[in-house]
């Protein structure tokens, strides 16, 4: 398979894995923040092999993980509305709100249905004509430029029973108000492939700047993830932080433009909660005011209240890299995949459920 | 019979039961026992152990490329028998009908059993049909239980899996689920995905004769795929599974699927795939020997049983590095980005 067989090859990686041993000389605390850094890493067991003084952290990169309980009751209550139909991620489905998750919804006669593409969204609309179709906006810069696309698609495509409720967020202003925590400590930062396709490289900068972070924009195969923690490794040993994109064949410098156009055609910035960080100015999408037909929030006069987070789950703290999963009380006890308390044991690339699938105990 | 699809009459005991069976049903499964169509079958005594199992089975979708429901429930059945080393001797086919199923894709189903049940050699001896009303089942539930002969010599279980032995795998890994899901999501992709659905009780007659004592353990890896029925060797035999991830086998195409919705091929059902823990001084000439069967021409070791901490399946990673491989917890669910 191309793009992903080369970056697989024994005889590229083994040397990278010796390299690795030999690249840290002060220590290295870095932090990734997208979930598919925290599952292939995982899954190529480079934990088992990383060297003394070098840590992984992970971070705030699972955007099911950092939806709040508030939007995730909010979600739960739309799926018991009459004549609703819900589109949605398949992450999502399982994740508990105060009261039951949407599978239990769906399991009360609730129509919750799960696309891999916010278009197939519009699919639904077409064939239910009686039923309002929202979709459930979660996700990061990734998912963003789609779901711009589908308002634009419906809107001109006449589709009126189709509306997004909008919970989407952007990496960097997260990122900003995480590094300000002086209990933090990192040194580094993984950055994330996919979201800094749309981004661009150039978006990490600021946190070089700013904070003198050692930033390297890698992709997901051994290859990359070797080569990656390698490059933040001499950068901390030589203290030369800066944006090193070893990622080029996905990321440029200056990111997509006409995806960052799309979005920003149809969103605006906005407040937004995360789970476990709270309020960030700025760092949430809503839909603007010209396309406010097809904002849920809008069209159906939505109040989130907040609700307390579960109680003795520490998804909070491990968003914010300052615990790890095993040391939640709940973990593998009342909290497990199966019967998931907090979201970060949900989403396939939780912190807590890459922890547990793979077997780490701390 | 003049009607399109089945109604709630079909399913009534009375004169359209009647007709389905006669006109349909006997028409293509053409066994001397069910034509007799008594209250129970009764079948010749045989030497040997009894072995009995029942599956049900509810795909969704009911036709996919490679194979439909009911090929799914011959073979499913057939191979749960074959991994205790019994050779089959018979099937029930029970169904449950949705009202309003095309009479067009019963037949099609039926004809598909009839020929699963022919390339076999194992007959349908006994059934059932039941109609529900429209919305209370989707389309077509089928259920198969099965009879098999074991020999008084062979004593197959996950409890035998021994220090040193070698893991087989009779084919590439994922094939059924990775179909299956791509249909769902209704994801087209380039290459030919195809389910595996295929009987195994051949290729399990074959390494039986072949290596007598030489074969421990045999499992068919369905849902949950190889890493949850290793783990339950692993489990029941008190011993630990190391595997290489070098050595797995899995088609490109399945791969490209898996790495588009985020889901690892070792977690995806498998239909006419079966797990072998076998004698380490066999495994070479027990993989020649797969590679001369239709059914196991893929075969490969992929790993070894050990002794550690007891159900624990890990995994060597090309990096050199190692992780645990736990079993699925939930159904697999496509990633967001």
């Amino acid at each position: 398979m191309k793009h992903v067989d080369e970056y697989r090859d024994r005889a590229l990686i083994e040397p990278l894995a010796a390299e690795l041993q030999r690249a840290v000389s002060k220590p290295v605390r870095l932090m990734e923040i997208c979930g598919t850094h925290t599952m292939a890493i995982f899954r190529s067991g480079i934990r088992s092999i990383l060297p003394a003084g070098m840590e992984i952290v992970s971070g705030p990169g699972c955007p099911v993980c950092v939806t709040s309980a508030a939007h995730m009751d909010a979600f739960i209550s739309l799926a018991d509305a009459p004549g609703v139909r819900l589109a949605i991620f398949g992450d999502l489905f399982r994740v508990p709100g105060s009261n039951g998750s949407l599978a239990h919804a769906s399991s009360r006669g609730a129509k919750v249905e799960i696309v891999y593409s916010s278009m197939d969204a519009l699919d639904i609309a077409s064939r239910h004509p009686d039923d309002l179709v929202i979709f459930l906006g979660v996700g990061f810069e990734t998912t963003t430029p789609g779901i711009a696309a589908t308002i634009l698609a419906a809107q001109r495509q006449k589709i009126d029973n189709f509306c997004v409720f909008s919970t989407h967020k952007v990496i960097p202003e997260a990122l900003d108000v995480l590094l300000q925590d002086p209990e933090l400590q990192i040194n580094a930062l993984l950055c994330p492939g996919h979201v800094s396709a749309i981004i661009g490289a150039a978006a990490y900068q600021p946190f070089v700047d700013r904070y003198h972070l050692a930033c390297v924009v890698a992709g997901f195969e051994p290859a990359d993830l070797l080569n990656g923690l390698i490059r933040l490794a001499r950068q901390i040993g030589e203290d030369r932080p800066t944006v090193d994109n070893i990622y080029p064949r996905v990321v440029s410098w200056e990111g997509n433009h006409r995806a960052l156009a799309m979005v920003d055609e149809v969103f605006e910035a906005t407040d937004t909660q995360w789970r476990g960080l709270g309020v960030i100015p700025g760092s949430g999408l809503k839909i603007r005011e010209r396309y406010r037909d097809f904002d849920a929030e809008q069209r159906l006069a939505i109040v989130v209240t907040d609700v307390p987070e579960p109680k003795g789950c520490l998804c909070g703290q491990i968003l914010k890299g300052q615990t790890i999963p095993p040391r939640c009380p709940l973990f593998g006890s009342r909290c497990t995949p199966a019967s998931p308390v907090g979201p970060c044991m949900v989403s396939s690339e939780g912190t807590c459920a890459a922890y547990y699938k793979y077997g780490e105990t701390g | 019979m003049s009607e399109t699809t089945i109604l709630l009459d079909h399913g009534s005991g009375g004169l359209a039961s009647q007709q389905l069976i006669g006109e349909l049903f006997l028409k293509y499964l053409d066994s001397p026992i069910l034509r007799g169509l008594e209250d129970s079958a009764v079948i010749d005594n045989q030497p040997g152990k009894l072995a009995f199992t029942t599956d049900s089975y509810v795909v969704d979708p009911i036709f996919f490329p490679g194979g439909d429901i009911g090929k799914l429930a011959v073979h499913g059945t057939i191979n749960d028998l074959a991994m205790r080393g019994a050779r089959p001797l018979c099937l029930s086919l029970g169904l449950i009908l949705e009202e309003g199923l095309p009479l067009a894709d019963l037949e099609r189903i039926i004809i598909s059993i009839s020929e699963a049940a022919n390339d076999c050699g194992v007959p349908i001896v006994t059934g059932d049909t039941k109609v529900v009303p429209r919305g209370k089942a989707d389309k077509i539930f089928i259920n198969t239980s099965g009879i098999g002969i074991v020999p008084e010599n062979v004593c197959l279980s996950s409890k035998q899996a021994a220090t040193g032995d070698a893991v087989i795998l009779s084919g590439t890994m994922g094939d059924h689920g990775i179909t299956i899901m791509t249909r769902r999501a209704g994801i087209s992709l380039q290459g030919d995905l195809q389910s595996d659905t295929m009987a195994l009780h051949r290729l399990v007659a074959g390494l039986l004769d072949q290596f007598p004592g030489r074969i421990h353990v045999l499992r068919d890896p369905t849902r949950g795929g190889v890493a949850t029925s290793l783990n339950e060797i692993a489990a029941s035999s008190g011993r630990s599974i190391v595997l290489d991830e070098g050595l797995l086998p899995v088609r490109p195409e399945v791969r490209a699927a898996c790495e588009i919705l985020g889901l690892e091929a070792l977690y995806l059902a498998n239909e006419g795939k079966c797990l072998a823990v076998v004698d380490q001084g066999s495994a070479a000439d027990i993989i020649a020997a797969l590679h001369r069967m239709p059914e196991g021409r893929d075969a490969a070791i992929i790993g070894t049983v050990v002794d550690g901490t007891a159900g624990r399946v890990l995994i060597n990673t090309p990096i050199g590095g190692s992780r645990v491989v736990t079993p699925l917890h939930g159904e697999p669910l496509p990633r967001i980005c």
